[in-house]
């Protein structure tokens, strides 16, 4: 099987004398959905930063496209073509939405009549068409998050991270914004998401990591890893896949 | 009116002055306040476009006004070479207190402190130094030629300081138009989020320091063209790290003309308060405090700044009477 | 000449030079600690306190020490009521414009003074201003000794308010973490006036402590506070401890710069090591880490 985009490889990472992170490891193939669930706590968004280069690991590796690229700081990430979106929204909020988008789309394209180009097609693509010229800060939660969502696909990527991307969301946008995530992997970009909306996970991700505590206690298809009683003894306790009574024992 | 068609329009007013004015005392007052309007103009690149707030502009500007003053004075350098020379070295120290500072990572209030600790250390080792005329200063030679950059008309010193201006306002007006003027505004919008979109956060502001630093450096160095006389209080002192901060805020940080119409603003209201009450120190920079803290209060984006939201928003609420509920819903 | 003898004569009184640092230091990382902003203001505060005292001395007939007893009130109201009602409304929470909030209160302050007052420099003479304690083989001036008692004292009382009362709770609390404290019921509006004020009140003792031997006009304050800057970012930001002892590092390195490289050159030493701290750890020595 070819090598996987991303490979993380028993990655930790230590905060003085917490261990956020304990010899994680996951992969993410080009062109599919890999998501990534755990309790709250577990260290999933601390696993975006390493990877997106906001945070060096205190140890292991991550290989990218071939390449070694651990320890690289988040802008020369970026320009690798790893994106990300963040948990608790930051758009440009003084600037309109078509600039906020500009931003990452100078990033392929210095001229700028082709990054307007660029970011006004993006900004279609996401359903923020309407409200191009808008200022930022005005834009609903639902809107923030397509606006983040459209900064990180201009800047042309081929490795995306949603960080929470429907955390927020009602049912009917949530709708909504599935397709548009799912046409990313149409065009070969390689999705990981972290997220609670159980719904989507099964409906959208074809593998899933497990994270708690730190460490990746359970992968496989969505199926598996729901039922796998590890996984649910970390999210609802100790004994609890013995009391729900899950097939599969770990 | 595109930009810089406005840009040329308003130094052609500007430049058309001389023809209806004939007063010492008004090119004086113009000279001055266009020579704030471009120490502030070098401000606001680092502080109105990249959000970075110094309060050691000063800095710049002594370290422009002195070398000029010493090219000409100890080496016998041509004044317009010392001009340029001025603005080089005003470039190279904004090159070393930013790389020092935006490499330690320093952002905000650290920011803030550090470059006031830079121009005090600058101003104390000025008021020492034997080739800055330690506490006596530097007196440069009057020489009434062009060739030594002085001009025996008022006129002719308010058109140079004009052609200054002029290009200051062409640099801003680049730079909102350019990739580099995007990522410095993301930059100062939300320093993480532009590092995910690929924007080197560190290289950019610094890039942004250096053409602050010469342009307020241009500013000291004309300053000791046109007063003849520099020593540390004048280079270094808290006063132009005050003004070079105040008129942007006030005028419109960010903007293209916000220093401009602050720089106006701010000296035609000094001026009236000292018609007012008589000439007592303390009273101009008494108001330009409380006008600080007023604008900060109720018109955060000063006067340009302000100006452009109120048309913003008119331009939206005639362009969009009623909005879909399914537009109103996708945010 | 530079015998032991004479070196520690400097480090000594830059000790008792430094706890005046100290103090002042210490109101302003006390803000620092509650409010997360470094109050540019504290030097003109510190130049309208001094004033205060001088006049207090000159109309009221107030010995200076006694002063403080009514003027530490008094500035804890007029700090209390910058937060309150000028810089918190203007600067709505963004760090920023408090930075520009404070700065156009020194500005303000500053200049008030000097179109009030002139520039011209006053001082207070006093029958003991010029007493010294013979220690045998040093003199040291009688005020500066009571200036380092009266520093501890009022640590040690800025500590009991702190640890023991509820006002000190609440500040702790908010300094801790604002919104846990604010959704418990602290009115977090109150408790930054009230920590902005006990650390204008500081610079109010502080003054009244330096009015015997030091000079008074509108530029004192700001001349001093950029040591105290100095002193809480060695010391570490929010950091009490960190300002006691590095005021009194900062007094000892600008007494003995002072004597071996001539004053200006001293006071330079010192904004180095300021820039170097920033630079290097801007965390000093007992700060949080950011």
């Amino acid at each position: 099987m070819a090598e996987p985009l991303l490979s993380v490889e028993r990655v930790s990472r230590r905060f003085g004398g917490l261990l956020a992170l304990d010899a994680a490891s996951l992969s993410a193939p080009a062109g599919r959905i890999t998501a990534l669930i755990g309790p709250n706590g577990a260290g999933k968004t601390t696993l975006f930063a390493v990877i997106s280069g906001f945070l060096k690991p205190s140890a292991g590796r991550i290989r990218y496209g071939g390449e070694d690229v651990t320890g690289e700081p988040a802008h020369r990430l970026a320009r690798r073509g790893i994106a990300r979106t963040f948990q608790i929204v930051q758009p440009f909020g003084g600037i309109s939405v078509r600039d906020n988008i500009l931003v990452g789309a100078y990033l392929r394209h210095a001229a700028r009549a082709d990054a307007v180009g660029v970011a006004e097609t993006v900004g279609r693509e996401v359903g923020l068409g309407d409200l191009l010229d808008r200022p930022a800060h005005t834009l609903t939660v639902a809107g923030r998050k397509r606006l983040e969502l459209a900064r990180a696909l201009a800047t042309a990527p081929q490795l995306l991270l949603l960080d929470e991307v429907l955390a927020g969301l009602n049912p009917a946008e949530i709708r909504d914004i599935v397709p548009v995530i799912r046409a990313l992997c149409a065009r070969g970009i390689a999705v990981i998401m972290i997220e609670h909306v159980m719904q989507a996970v099964m409906s959208l991700s074809e593998h899933v990591f497990v994270l708690a505590e730190g460490r990746i206690i359970a992968e496989g298809s969505p199926a598996q890893v729901v039922a796998d009683a590890g996984v649910v003894e970390a999210y609802l306790g100790r004994g609890a896949a013995a009391r729900i009574g899950s097939t599969h024992a770990h | 009116m595109k930009g810089p068609l406005l840009i040329a329009a308003v130094v052609a007013a500007f430049a058309a002055v001389p023809l209806f004015v004939h007063s010492n005392v008004v090119f004086n007052f113009l000279v001055v306040t266009l020579l704030i309007a471009l120490a502030g103009q070098g401000w606001n690149i680092i502080g109105g476009y990249g959000g970075q707030y110094s309060f050691g502009h000063a800095a710049f500007f002594g370290t422009g006004a002195y070398v000029t003053a010493i090219l000409q004075m100890r080496y016998g350098v041509n004044a317009w070479i010392g001009f340029v020379g001025g603005i080089a070295a005003g470039a190279a120290v904004g090159a070393i207190i930013g790389g020092l500072a935006f490499r330690a990572g320093l952002r905000s209030s650290y920011f803030a402190l550090v470059t006031l600790a830079f121009a005090e250390v600058l101003r104390i080792l000025a008021s020492v130094a034997p080739i800055t005329g330690a506490g006596v200063g530097i007196l440069i030679k009057l020489d009434l030629r062009p060739q030594s950059f002085q001009f025996q008309s008022r006129a002719v010193f308010y058109l140079v300081i004009l052609a200054l201006v002029a290009a200051s306002l062409a640099i801003a007006q680049t730079l909102e138009r350019s990739r580099f003027g995007a990522w410095l505004i993301a930059v100062r919008e939300n320093e993480d989020a532009a590092m995910a979109l690929g924007v080197d956060a560190t290289a950019v502001k610094l890039g942004a320091m250096v053409i602050s630093a010469a342009v307020t450096a241009a500013a000291g160095c004309f300053y000791a063209q046109y007063f003849l006389f520099v020593d540390a209080g004048i280079a270094y002192g808290p006063w132009i790290s005050i003004e070079a901060l105040l008129t942007p805020i006030i005028g419109g940080a960010g903007t293209v003309f916000g220093p401009l119409v602050g720089a106006l603003a701010v000296k035609a209201l000094g001026e009236g308060a000292k018609l007012w009450t008589g000439d007592v120190p303390g009273l101009d920079l008494m108001i330009y405090g409380a006008l600080l803290v007023i604008v900060v209060a109720f018109a955060p984006a000063g006067l340009v700044g302000t100006l452009a939201n109120v048309r913003e928003r008119a331009a939206r609420r005639l362009r969009a009477p009623r909005k879909g509920r399914a537009e109103a819903a996708r945010g | 000449m530079l015998s032991p003898l004479i070196l520690g004569i400097a480090v000594l009184n830059g000790l008792l030079t430094g706890a005046v640092y100290a103090l002042v230091a210490l109101g302003l990382t006390l803000i620092y600690g509650v409010l997360h902003i470094i109050n540019f203001a504290h030097g003109a505060l510190l130049s309208a306190a001094l004033f205060a005292a001088f006049f207090a001395h000159q109309k009221l007939g107030l010995d200076p020490y006694a002063a403080a007893l009514l003027l530490a009130p008094a500035f804890f109201a007029v700090g209390y009521a910058l937060q309150r009602f000028i810089i918190g409304p203007a600067a709505r929470g963004d760090e920023r414009n408090m930075l520009l909030v404070t700065l156009g209160l020194a500005v303000l302050i500053e200049n008030a003074l000097l179109y009030a007052f002139r520039a011209d420099t006053r001082t207070v003479d006093l029958p003991y201003s010029f007493k010294t304690l013979d220690l045998g083989f040093v003199f040291l001036a009688v005020p500066r000794l009571i200036s380092f008692a009266a520093v501890f004292a009022v640590a040690l009382a800025l500590w009991a308010i702190m640890a023991l009362t509820d006002t000190g709770k609440a500040i702790r609390a908010v300094a801790r973490e604002k919104l846990g404290a604010e959704l418990a019921g602290i009115d977090v509006a109150h408790v930054y006036a009230m920590t902005f004020g006990l650390g204008t009140a500081c610079v109010a003792i502080a003054a009244c402590l330096l009015v015997p031997t030091y000079y008074v006009n509108p530029g004192a304050g700001n001349a001093f506070v950029l040591i105290a800057f100095t002193v809480v970012v060695l010391g570490g930001m929010g950091s009490v401890p960190g300002a006691l002892i590095g005021g009194l590092i900062i007094g000892v390195v600008e007494s003995l710069g002072g004597f071996l490289l001539g004053e200006s050159l001293g006071q330079v030493s010192i904004f180095l090591i300021f820039i170097v701290v920033l630079l290097l750890r801007p965390r000093g020595l007992f700060g949080a880490s950011a």
